[in-house]
């Protein structure tokens, strides 16, 4: 069972208290937006077998959503951060290419 | 009977000075505190104890501890009966009730034994090979007959009734097992400041140091030191030891389980087990290995058992399991057991060697007491007398053909290495390694189950990790100890201590005794005892082609029982790799997985049965409802009054009156499960209009809008109405259960979309007691209170504050009954206060309570439709009709661009309609389908009887229904049978809506 | 005109159990009036005005004062005598006039427990996946998390290690009520914290 720390309250807290949220950093399209983006925003997901950015949210806690970057295959944790960002923090994808380089995942 | 084979001496752990009365399948035995049942039965002389799953082959107790295939028992009776236990861990106490299992009429005289006699009919992959044909012939035939011929202990009959625990734990490093690796390992820790865990499965520390005390720790006897260590250990308050604990699993994140056995000894204990749910900074397994069996012709019999337990029960509980013992080792741990049968007094007839030249201090002990050692000899095949080893015959390695000598006997202590338990290793993803030189799996250093930052989170202690001697565990374990602290930042020197322990030379091991004639082919060379699962059988898998260890597993039902495969599946590996020409590494293991031995179904539920196994929630008036008559509704965890019964009425009766009450006089309804979110801000009415399909900023303070809400994929997903309370505040009513999704729905589109909208929410819900008052007289119950607002002039779908009869509510005037009709919130402390008086009131009237059934009717009546009745998950605004709630004017807003979908807009969608049966009084099967042509053209949705109209209506999603008024359809209402019904509007009654606008 | 009449209000659990391990006593507290405060927390604004309303400071991440909670980055709990919520409503709305909040009255949306003895903490540890050893859980601490199947939250109260106030949604008062007297069995703690 994952153990995450929530960035919005700085609880580590076990998988039960947390809801996941599915893929992190999707880009919204409403009306006006093409078939193909239409598409890819409401069905196209990664589901890697590696390295995942991904929505949780601290349903049982402070009820805050956020981002974690984790591995779907070793359960590796390269961090969390908060949902009001469209994209990873550097110091997280920085650990998650040093993950790579060592052999860690893909 | 008394205990015939209880030694004058020794057995560290039986207390002599005091007698335990028990029973085995019916028959009063005695022992003593200390023993289990498998060493007190053996003290007794008992060694038929069980009969195999498949040939119901008579068996006995083979092992001293959990890795037991054979002596498995029914225990207790009514609530405390539990099938499958292990002997080998039930701790002797006073009013032991125990059966043997899957035997009948008796264990010495059972019928299933026929399967043995055609056992050459049951090769591997006999039941995929026989019953495949004819196929129901498995379901109503064979099933039934091989359940009763086979299988395990009896399933309980009756509820439990002990009492089970969680708890919830945390500790920095979690030590599995108590022998010396786990006492050094948890000593070093505790000295460091760790907080520290020590889970050990039996109910004493020291492992097989207090069987193998021939080695000396820092100077002192092994027995000292051991004594001196526990009490250090318990007086540091930093660690928490366990006894009777099995750290079960080891899981992603440093998760681990223990199952505690803390009450299974007989007295009423408050807790019977309990489990463990540890967070733990590292795990060290210092879980010690398993003596493998060897497998040889009838090596199964009652009588053949590993060496190591063979000095167990002699060691340990005082106990000979045999009067004459032949020692059959490829090691040199096995001499030990004929070195403590010597001790002991017992008669060792042989020790039978694989080696040629067996060499060492121990073998040279052996030689020194004047035991008779045979050289590169095997047992070629065991006989049975009366269910019971008799005597064996001896093989000779090189030339198997050639006849052996017969030793008579009734013991066989067999020894073919050992086995590291590298299951916590393995649970969470770490991999084990053949090592050909020590002839083991061991823990892989390179490959460790990693943890959330990629760190080992399992390391591997003494025996384990595959260290055989006592000095080579105290040193790795005390190595690992250290390097456990250092990673923890917790210091990690920690001292060596000084160990002489007696020198060991290589096994040679043996996978399969060579045997002459018919045997050579190994069948009755037992590899799983519990599923009679042969040598023969994994060579023949082999040769079939499933050469995957983890098919050649399930084909051959290997390591499948319940002791998975403890003690079968190296030596099956070894046989399968063997048969294919690979080597051990190639073949590889099956996966480990969690949890280590069976635990209770009772420890998984913990506290959460009965009244605790799933949270009910109860609105204020629950128990005013209760007591007049409510039976209840699921809704989410909500109950719900569905109707309330006078005297003995039927259902249809209670709902038929409540309908014609709100139709005729006035009706009072609980609806506070509804959902309540406040939200407010600046930014609040454009939020909303990005939430609703409909325009919510146009609301006026005071008014009330039903508003709809979809999913981006363009589906309802709940209604209710919205109120505005002022310029930037709204209370959104949403379904009930539908209040913490509709929340959490709003919060993450503010959370993670719209972040820098100001809008804040609230979930109100529990805030209110809210109450529905319908009818056309339910103005006139107003006015007959005291309250401040003036329900003549509150207008049709406005919101009024003030006070009703002493309560402060806020009054809604909205209608799902299509009724004229109020709601009132009031806190919930007022909640029942309101209610009573407003019943009251409405009794005066000629009215009184309607439940959710009326409601429902009321409103199918109408034609209102219900999220999650009429709506699947797949069912537009424009699909039931309601196209005239989704702007047109909003740019944007959820589910708008979905809606555009060419598949949403098709004209031949399912489109709600109503039916009538053309048979008034047939009320067609909720969900049952239009048919034409042979082919379902949509589905009803809500089906009622209606009192109002006296005659049966539904609604149905149609395809293109909503241009089909008018047209016949047939519906399907069981096999072959159907029902012609009319298409037309969904609204039944009043369809002006004159009735709730007055 | 009609007024509100306080006599009318009755809480819907009561009741004290106190024959639990080790002198554990549970009780369901008399009805507290309940403000919810939501706003940016970190604004001068805000907490005076919580100083202003309920007279405490601001608490501190996952803190609990005797009258304020911390509940989440944007979020208090404002505990006043039941019958006051309005009150202190109304001074919040008052001096977060022009500020971006919402204040609610939710006194009648909670059921608050009060579990006390030295076995509290086991109690809360059967059901509650959180680190409740003294050192890491103090007097002032709080936390929202889940006892069982409920979303709660308790803290210790300025009274001391061993006494708990937990708050759940009323409507699953009830169960958690029997949750924890069941837990809180003689002979039923594992005897660790």
């Amino acid at each position: 069972m994952l153990l995450i720390d929530c960035p919005c309250c700085g609880v580590s807290g076990e998988e039960t208290e947390f809801a996941p949220g599915g893929e992190a950093h999707i880009v919204r399209f409403g009306p006006g937006s093409s078939d193909a983006e239409f598409s890819s925003y409401l069905f196209d997901r990664k589901n890697p077998r590696g390295v995942h950015f991904e929505r949780w949210r601290h349903a049982f806690g402070c009820g805050k959503w956020f981002h974690m970057a984790r591995s779907t295959q070793t359960l590796e944790v390269f961090g969390v951060y908060k949902a009001d960002v469209t994209t990873p923090p550097q110091d997280i994808l920085d650990r998650v290419e040093a993950a790579k380089a060592e052999g860690r995942v893909k | 009977m008394s205990q015939s084979h209880r030694l004058e001496t020794g057995g560290v752990l039986v207390d002599r000075t005091r007698q335990i009365k028990f029973l085995f399948d019916g028959k009063s035995y005695s022992g003593h505190p200390g023993d289990t049942l498998a060493s007190a039965l053996l003290a007794n002389g008992v060694k038929l104890v069980n009969r195999s799953y498949k040939y119901h082959r008579p068996r006995g107790v083979v092992s001293s501890g959990p890795e037991e295939p054979n002596a498995l028992v029914n225990l207790g009776n009514a609530g405390t009966h539990e099938p499958n236990i292990r002997m080998t861990q039930i701790e002797l106490h006073d009013g032991l009730d125990a059966t043997s299992q899957n035997r009948f009429p008796s264990l010495e005289a059972d019928v299933g034994v026929l399967n043995a006699a055609a056992s050459r009919f049951y090769p591997a992959g006999f039941y995929y090979k026989t019953f495949i044909h004819p196929r129901h012939a498995w379901k109503y035939f064979w099933e039934p007959v091989i359940r009763r011929i086979a299988g395990l202990g009896k399933a309980p009959t009756h509820a439990d009734s002990a009492q089970y625990e969680h708890t919830y734990a945390f500790c920095d490093v979690l030590i599995a097992g108590g022998g010396v690796a786990g006492l050094i390992a948890a000593k070093a820790a505790g000295e460091a400041g760790a907080r520290v865990i020590l889970a050990e499965q039996t109910e004493r520390l020291g492992g097989r140091l207090l069987v193998d005390d021939d080695a000396e720790i820092d100077g002192k006897s092994a027995r000292v030191w051991l004594e001196e260590t526990i009490a250090a250990l318990e007086a540091m308050d930093n660690v928490t030891i366990r006894l009777r604990t099995c750290c079960s699993a080891a899981y992603d994140h440093n998760y681990c389980l223990l199952y505690e056995r803390s009450g299974d000894r007989g007295e009423a204990a408050q807790v019977r087990h309990r489990l463990w749910r540890v967070r733990t900074g590292r795990v060290i397994a210092a879980t010690g290995m398993i003596e493998r069996p060897i497998a040889f012709n009838y090596n199964d019999l009652p009588g053949v058992m590993l060496a190591s337990a063979v000095r167990d029960y002699v060691k340990l509980w005082g106990v000979s399991p045999g009067e004459k013992t032949v020692v059959y080792t490829t090691n040199d741990d096995g001499y030990r057991t004929a070195l403590a049968l010597a001790e002991a007094g017992c008669t060792v007839r042989a020790i039978l060697d694989s080696r040629r030249e067996p060499d060492g201090p121990l073998v040279g002990a052996a030689r020194a007491l004047g035991l008779e050692i045979r050289p590169n000899t095997g047992i070629g095949k065991a006989k049975a007398k009366r269910n019971k080893l008799a005597s064996i015959e001896t093989v000779d390695f090189d030339n198997p053909e050639a006849p052996g000598t017969t030793i008579e006997c009734d013991c066989v202590a067999m020894s073919n290495g050992w086995s590291p338990v590298v299951h916590l290793y393995s649970h969470s993803g770490g991999k084990a390694m053949w090592d050909e030189e020590a002839v083991m799996y061991r823990p892989d250093p390179a490959n460790p189950p990693r943890g959330r930052d990629a760190e080992a989170m399992v390391h591997v202690a003494g025996g384990a990790h595959g260290a055989l001697t006592t000095d080579a565990v105290v040193a790795q374990a005390a190595a690992v100890a250290a390097e456990v602290l250092a990673e923890l930042g917790m210091g990690g020197t920690a001292a060596v201590p000084d160990v002489s322990a007696t020198a060991e030379t290589p096994t040679h091991p043996v996978w399969v005794t060579p045997s002459a004639g018919k045997a050579a082919l190994g069948g009755k060379h037992f590899l799983d005892f519990q599923n009679d699962v042969t040598v023969a059988d994994v060579a023949l898998a082999a040769r079939e082609g499933y050469e995957s260890v983890e098919h050649a597993k399930r084909y051959t039902t290997l390591g499948m029982a319940t002791d998975q495969g403890k003690l079968s599946n190296i030596n099956g590996h070894a046989i399968l790799g063997k048969t294919l020409g690979k080597t051990m590494a190639e073949v590889g293991t099956t996966t480990f997985r969690p949890p280590y031995t069976p635990i209770s179904f009772g420890s998984i539920a913990g506290r959460e049965t009965g009244n605790l196994f799933k949270p009910v929630r109860e609105t204020a008036l629950h128990g005013w409802h209760a007591a007049r008559g409510g039976d209840w509704e699921p809704v989410g965890d909500w109950r719900r009054p569905y109707r309330y019964q006078q005297g003995s009425e039927d259902r249809d009766t209670s709902i038929h009156r409540e309908c014609l009450r709100v139709r005729n006089t006035v009706g009072v309804l609980d609806a506070s499960t509804l959902g309540k979110i406040i939200v407010k801000g600046p930014d609040a009415a454009k939020f909303l209009d990005m939430m609703y399909t409909n325009m919510m900023s146009t609301l006026k303070p005071g008014k009330c809008r039903y508003g709809l809400m979809n999913n981006e994929n363009g589906f309802l997903m709940d209604d209710g109405v919205v109120v505005r309370l002022d310029e930037e505040t709204f209370l959104c009513h949403t379904t009930s259960g539908g209040a913490d999704n509709i929340h959490g729905w709003f919060e993450e589109w503010l959370q993670t979309e719209w972040f820098d909208l100001k809008v804040y929410t609230a979930n109100v819900t529990e805030q209110f007691t809210q109450i529905a008052v319908a009818g056309p007289k339910a103005r006139d119950l107003l006015n007959s209170l005291d309250s401040d607002i003036d329900f003549n002039a509150l207008p049709f779908m406005s919101m009024a504050e003030g006070t009703l009869a002493g309560c402060p509510v806020r009054a809604f005037r909205i209608s799902f009954t299509g009724e004229l009709s109020f709601e009132f919130a009031t806190p919930v402390s007022f909640g029942l206060a309101l209610w009573e008086v407003l019943h009251a009131k409405a009794e005066e009237l000629g009215g009184g309570t309607y439940g959710t059934e009326a409601q429902h009717i009321l409103r199918a009546e109408k034609g209102f439709v219900v999220i999650g009745d009429e709506t699947d998950g797949t069912v537009t605004a424009h699909d039931v009709g309601m196209g005239w709630a989704v702007s047109k004017k909003k740019e944007d807003f959820i589910g708008k661009r979905a809606m555009e979908r060419s598949d949403l807009t098709r004209p031949d969608r399912k489109q709600l309609v109503g039916l009538m049966t053309e048979d008034p009084t047939e009320v067609l099967p909720d969900g049952a389908h239009g048919v034409e042509g042979g082919k379902a053209i949509g589905h009803v949705t809500s089906t009622y009887f209606s009192p109002t109209l006296k005659r049966s209506i539904a609604m149905a999603l149609i395809n293109g229904g909503q241009g089909r008024f008018g047209e016949v359809i047939e519906v399907s209402t069981a096999k072959n049978k159907t029902a012609r019904a009319v298409i037309c509007d969904p609204v039944f009654y009043d369809k002006k809506g004159e009735r709730q606008d007055v | 005109m009609s007024e509100v009449d306080m006599s009318l209000a009755r809480p819907l659990l009561e009741g004290v159990s106190d024959t639990g391990a080790g002198g554990l006593k549970l009780s369901v507290q008399p009805l507290r009036g309940m403000v919810t405060l939501r706003a940016d927390l970190s604004e001068a604004s805000v907490a005076a005005a919580v100083k202003a309303a309920v007279g405490s400071d601001m608490p501190g991440v996952r803190k609990a004062t005797d009258t304020a909670l911390w509940m989440s980055p944007d979020e208090l709990m404002l505990l006043m005598p039941y019958g006051e919520a309005a009150d202190a409503v109304a001074v919040l709305t008052e001096k977060l006039s022009g500020v971006h909040h919402l204040a609610v009255d939710v006194s009648d949306a909670r059921t608050l427990f009060r579990l006390e003895g030295s076995a509290a903490r086991e109690v809360l540890a059967k059901g509650a996946p959180v680190d409740l050893a003294r050192d890491k859980f103090a007097v002032g601490d709080l936390r929202r998390t889940r006892i069982s199947h409920v979303a709660a939250a308790f803290w210790q109260s300025g009274d001391g290690p061993d006494v708990f106030e937990i708050l759940c949604f009323r409507s699953y008062a009830k169960y958690l009520w029997e949750w924890l007297e069941e837990s809180s069995r003689e002979g039923s703690m594992p005897g660790v914290l």
